[in-house]
C-alpha cells in the first residue's frame, strides 16, 4: 500500500540525500519525492510517497527516518484529511488540424495551455495523480513528446500545521 | 584564537583526556593546537587502528572515545573503525580535516567526501564550513554521540577554518530541534510486563549491549534476584551479569549454549532488554522463541519490531525502567521452568575433548578464565577464537568483555586493548587474537611498545582462517578455498622485532608457564600459540536454521 509521509527536516545540504540514502539502503521503495522549502527559512519539508507491504514495514521506515538528527517531525498524511497534488507538464504533437481537439480535451480537464508552438503545445496541469494519468492516457492519441511531473506534495486540512501536530 | 584551537578548547569542555590519531597535512593547524594543549594524544600507526583503540577506550571507560584524522586517505581509513563503533552503539567523536573550502569539490589532492562516505555508518556527521560554528558543532557531536542510543558521530573541518582567527565561546546549551532522546517512557507498559512476569510459567530474560551501556547492571541484578527469571545473554552483553551466577544459562543464539537455546525456544515470555535480535541470535525468525510473549526494552524505538516481533514495548532508558520493573515485579511459579533449565545446564555444559598430544585453543581461552578470575579486561579479535572467548571466558564484570559484535571487524583487538589499557591504566588487559586477525593491524604493537603498555596479547594460532575453514569444512565439502596462508610467520619473532616480549608456545605443557610469565610480565607481551587445526567451534546452529537444532553441544 502507498503511504505519503510529509517528513519536516533541517534546511541543511545533504539532507535530502541523508533520507533517500536511509530509505534505500533499507531497501524500501520510494515512489516519489519532493523537497521544497517551507514558511520557515531554516526548514524544508519532504513530501515522500513510499510503497509497503505492510503496517511493520511503514513503521520502520518512519522509526528509522525519526532516528536522523536533522528530521524535525513525520506525519503520515495517509491517515488525515489531506489535499494531494502534482505537477505535469506534457508537450504533445499540435498540428494545426488536431488543435481544436487538444483544446478541449484540456478544458474538460481543467487544464492549461502554457505553450504554443507551430507544431507542439505544452499543458501544465495540476491535481491528483490519477487525474494527471487520465490526461496522459488522453493525450497520447496525439503523440506524447515528453512529460515531466513533480511527484506528490500533500497537505493537511487540519487547521494545526504539522510542524505543531502531535504525532511523532 | 584560532579555529583549530577553539576545537581543542571544546575536546577539554568535554572532559577529553585522551585522543587518537594521525596526522596528515590537512590537520597540521588541528595537530599544532593539541602541541601543547595538555591532550595526550596516542599515535596510531594506522588511522584504522586509531578508531579501533578510541573504540575500546570508549568501550571500556564509558567514556566518548576521540579520533583524529587528516582528509582524504586518513579519513578512508577511519570507516572500519566507524562503522565498527556504528554497528555497537560505541559512544565516539572523529574529527577529519578537510581540503580548504576554496578546494572543496575540485578532486584536490587527498580530498575525499568524507560526510558522504559515512553518512549511512554514522550517527550523525557534520562538515562545518563557518569557523563561528566550529564550537558549536563540537558541543552538539559530544551530546549526540553519548546520548541515547550512543553512536559515532564525524566532524568534517576543511583548513582553512581550522586556521582563522576569531573569538569563539563555548555554548552553554544546545538546541536541536530533530534529536530527542528518550529517557523516561511509558510506566504502563512495565505493569503490562510485571502483571505477565506473574503470570508467566517459563519466563526467560535475554541481555544484551543495551544493559552495559545503560551502566544498569546492579538494577538488572536485583530484578533477577526478586524474580528468579534465568538470564541468556547476546556476545555484546557479556559480562553483565556474573557468568558463575546460577540463574545464568549461557550465551544464545548460533554459537550459544544447548541450555540458552532450547530454553529460549521453549519459554513463555521473554524478555529482550537492550538487545536488537540479531540473525546470529535469532537464526529462522519464525522459529525463534515460538511460544513466547516477547517484551523488548529498548531506548532506541527503531528496533521495535525491525526483528522480532514484539507483544510489550518498553521505550527508555533502562536505568528508568529496570528499578521500576524490579519494584513492580513479583515472582510467578516458575519453580517447575527453574528445575527445568538447572538441569538442563547441569546435563549439557560446554564441552571440548581435551587431548595431550595438541593444544586445544578452548583449553587456551580456560586458562586466561582460570588466570584472571573472570576479572580482566577481555579483548578479542574475530573469528573462531571470538566465540571461544565468548564460551569459556566467564566473564564476571560488566564492560570488560570487548569485542567487534554486529561488523565482526577482524583487526578490531590488539588496538582495542590499547584503547582498553590506555582507559584503565591499573587494570590487567588480555587481547584474544586469531593468526588472521593479527596480521590486519599487527603494526600497533609498536604503539603499545612505544607507551609500554602491559598488554597480554594471545595468539590463537591455527594456521590460516579457522572459522572460515569450519564453514567450508562443515557446508562446502572440506573445499579449503584460500583459507590457509602459504607461509609461516613466526608472530613471536615479529612482536620481538617491534619491541615487545614474544613468547612461542608448541606443546600443551608451556601453556599455562607462558601466560602466567605474561601475567606478570610488565610491558607488551605476545604470545603465540600453535593450535590444533582441525577444532571446530560448537554447538553450531547453521545460518538461517531454528537455534534448537544445533550441531554438536
Amino acid at each position: 500500500m502507498k503511504h505519503t509521509l510529509a517528513v519536516l527536516v533541517e534546511n541543511r545540504p545533504g539532507v535530502l540525500t541523508h533520507i533517500s540514502g536511509l530509505i534505500s539502503r533499507r531497501a524500501f521503495n520510494i515512489e516519489s519525492i519532493t523537497a521544497g522549502s517551507t514558511e520557515e527559512s531554516d526548514m524544508t519539508r519532504i513530501t515522500l510517497v513510499v510503497d509497503v507491504g505492510n503496517d511493520d514495514e511503514l513503521e520502520q521506515i518512519v522509526n528509522q527516518l525519526g532516528k536522523l538528527v536533522d528530521v524535525i517531525k513525520i506525519i503520515n498524511l495517509t491517515k488525515v484529511d489531506s489535499i494531494n497534488r502534482d505537477l505535469a507538464m506534457i508537450k504533445v504533437w499540435a498540428l494545426p488540424e488536431h488543435r481544436s481537439d487538444i483544446v478541449d480535451i484540456v478544458d474538460i480537464f481543467r487544464a492549461k495551455i502554457v505553450d504554443v508552438h507551430p507544431e507542439t503545445m505544452v499543458i501544465e496541469l495540476t491535481g491528483e495523480e490519477d487525474k494527471i494519468d487520465a490526461l496522459c492516457e488522453v493525450l497520447k492519441g496525439h503523440g506524447i513528446i515528453e512529460i515531466v511531473r513533480t511527484g506528490k506534495i500533500a497537505l493537511s486540512r487540519s487547521a494545526i500545521a504539522a510542524k505543531d501536530s502531535k504525532e511523532s | 584564537m584560532t579555529g583549530a584551537q577553539a576545537v581543542v578548547a571544546g575536546l577539554k569542555a568535554e572532559g577529553v583526556e585522551l585522543v587518537f590519531g594521525y596526522p596528515g597535512g590537512a590537520a597540521l593547524n588541528l595537530y599544532d593546537a593539541l602541541y601543547d594543549s595538555g591532550i595526550t594524544h596516542i599515535l596510531a600507526r594506522h588511522e584504522q587502528g586509531a578508531a579501533h583503540a578510541a573504540d575500546g577506550y570508549a568501550r571500556s571507560t564509558g567514556k566518548v572515545g576521540v579520533c583524529l584524522a587528516t582528509s582524504g586517505p586518513g579519513a578512508t581509513n577511519l570507516v572500519t573503525g566507524i562503522a565498527t563503533a556504528n554497528m555497537d552503539s560505541v559512544p565516539m567523536v572523529f574529527i577529519t580535516s578537510q581540503v580548504g573550502t576554496s578546494l572543496i569539490g575540485k578532486d584536490s589532492f587527498q580530498e575525499a567526501d568524507i560526510t558522504g562516505i559515512t553518512t549511512p555508518i554514522t550517527k550523525h556527521n557534520f562538515l562545518v564550513k563557518r569557523p563561528q560554528d566550529l564550537m558549536k558543532t563540537v558541543k552538539e557531536a559530544f551530546y549526540i554521540a553519548r546520548t541515547g542510543r550512543p553512536g559515532p558521530v564525524l566532524i568534517d573541518i576543511p583548513k582553512d577554518i581550522t586556521g582563522m582567527e576569531g573569538d569563539f565561546t563555548y555554548p552553554e546549551s544546545i538546541n536541536l530541534r530533530g534529536y530527542h532522546p528518550l529517557f523516561e517512557g511509558d510506566p504502563s507498559k512495565i505493569e503490562e510486563l510485571a502483571a505477565a512476569i506473574k503470570k508467566a510459567k517459563k519466563p526467560m530474560v535475554f541481555v544484551g549491549g543495551g544493559l552495559r551501556i545503560a551502566g544498569a547492571w546492579s538494577e538488572f541484578a536485583s530484578f533477577i534476584e526478586k524474580t528468579g527469571i534465568p538470564v541468556v545473554s547476546s556476545l555484546m552483553g557479556l559480562g553483565c551479569f556474573p557468568a558463575d551466577h546460577e540463574l545464568y544459562l549461557g550465551m544464545l543464539g548460533m554459537h550459544g549454549t544447548y541450555t540458552a537455546n532450547q530454553s529460549v525456544t521453549q519459554c513463555d515470555l521473554l524478555i529482550g532488554i537492550g538487545v536488537r535480535f540479531d540473525d546470529r541470535v535469532t537464526g529462522l525468525v519464525s522459529k525463534f522463541a515460538p511460544e513466547a510473549l516477547i517484551v523488548h526494552m529498548d531506548i532506541d524505538p527503531a528496533e521495535i519490531n525491525k526483528n522480532v516481533r514484539t507483544d510489550i514495548k518498553i521505550l527508555g532508558d533502562l536505568k528508568w525502567s529496570l528499578p521500576l520493573l524490579s519494584q513492580m515485579a513479583e515472582p510467578g511459579d516458575i519453580a517447575a521452568w527453574q528445575k527445568q533449565v538447572l538441569a538442563w545446564k547441569q546435563e549439557r555444559p560446554l564441552r571440548f575433548e581435551e587431548n595431550g598430544d595438541v593444544i586445544k585453543p578452548q583449553s587456551v581461552v580456560k586458562a586466561i578464565s582460570d588466570i584472571t578470575e573472570g576479572s580482566a579486561f577481555l579483548v578479542t579479535d574475530v573469528g573462531q577464537h571470538q566465540m571461544w572467548a565468548a564460551q569459556y571466558y566467564n566473564s564476571k564484570k560488566p564492560r570488560r568483555f570487548i569485542t567487534s559484535g554486529g561488523l565482526g571487524t577482524m583487526g578490531y583487538g590488539l588496538p582495542a586493548a590499547i584503547g582498553a589499557q590506555l582507559g584503565n591504566p591499573d587494570e590487567t588487559v588480555w587481547a584474544i587474537a586469531g593468526d588472521g586477525g593479527i596480521m590486519m593491524n599487527i603494526q600497533e604493537i609498536a604503539t603499545a611498545v612505544e607507551h609500554q603498555l602491559p598488554i597480554k596479547v594471545v595468539v590463537i594460532n591455527n594456521q590460516g582462517l579457522g572459522m572460515v575453514r569450519q564453514w567450508q569444512r562443515i557446508f562446502y565439502d572440506q573445499r579449503y578455498s584460500c583459507s590457509r596462508y602459504g607461509t609461516e610467520t613466526d608472530l613471536a619473532k615479529v612482536a620481538e622485532a617491534f619491541g615487545a616480549k614474544g613468547i612461542k608456545v608448541q606443546e600443551p605443557g608451556e601453556l599455562i608457564p607462558a601466560l602466567q610469565e605474561a601475567n606478570n610480565y610488565c610491558g607488551p607481551v605476545f604470545i603465540d600459540v600453535l593450535v590444533c587445526d582441525q577444532e571446530n567451534v560448537l554447538p553450531m546452529v547453521p545460518a538461517g536454521a531454528p537455534i534448537d537444532q544445533m550441531i554438536g553441544g
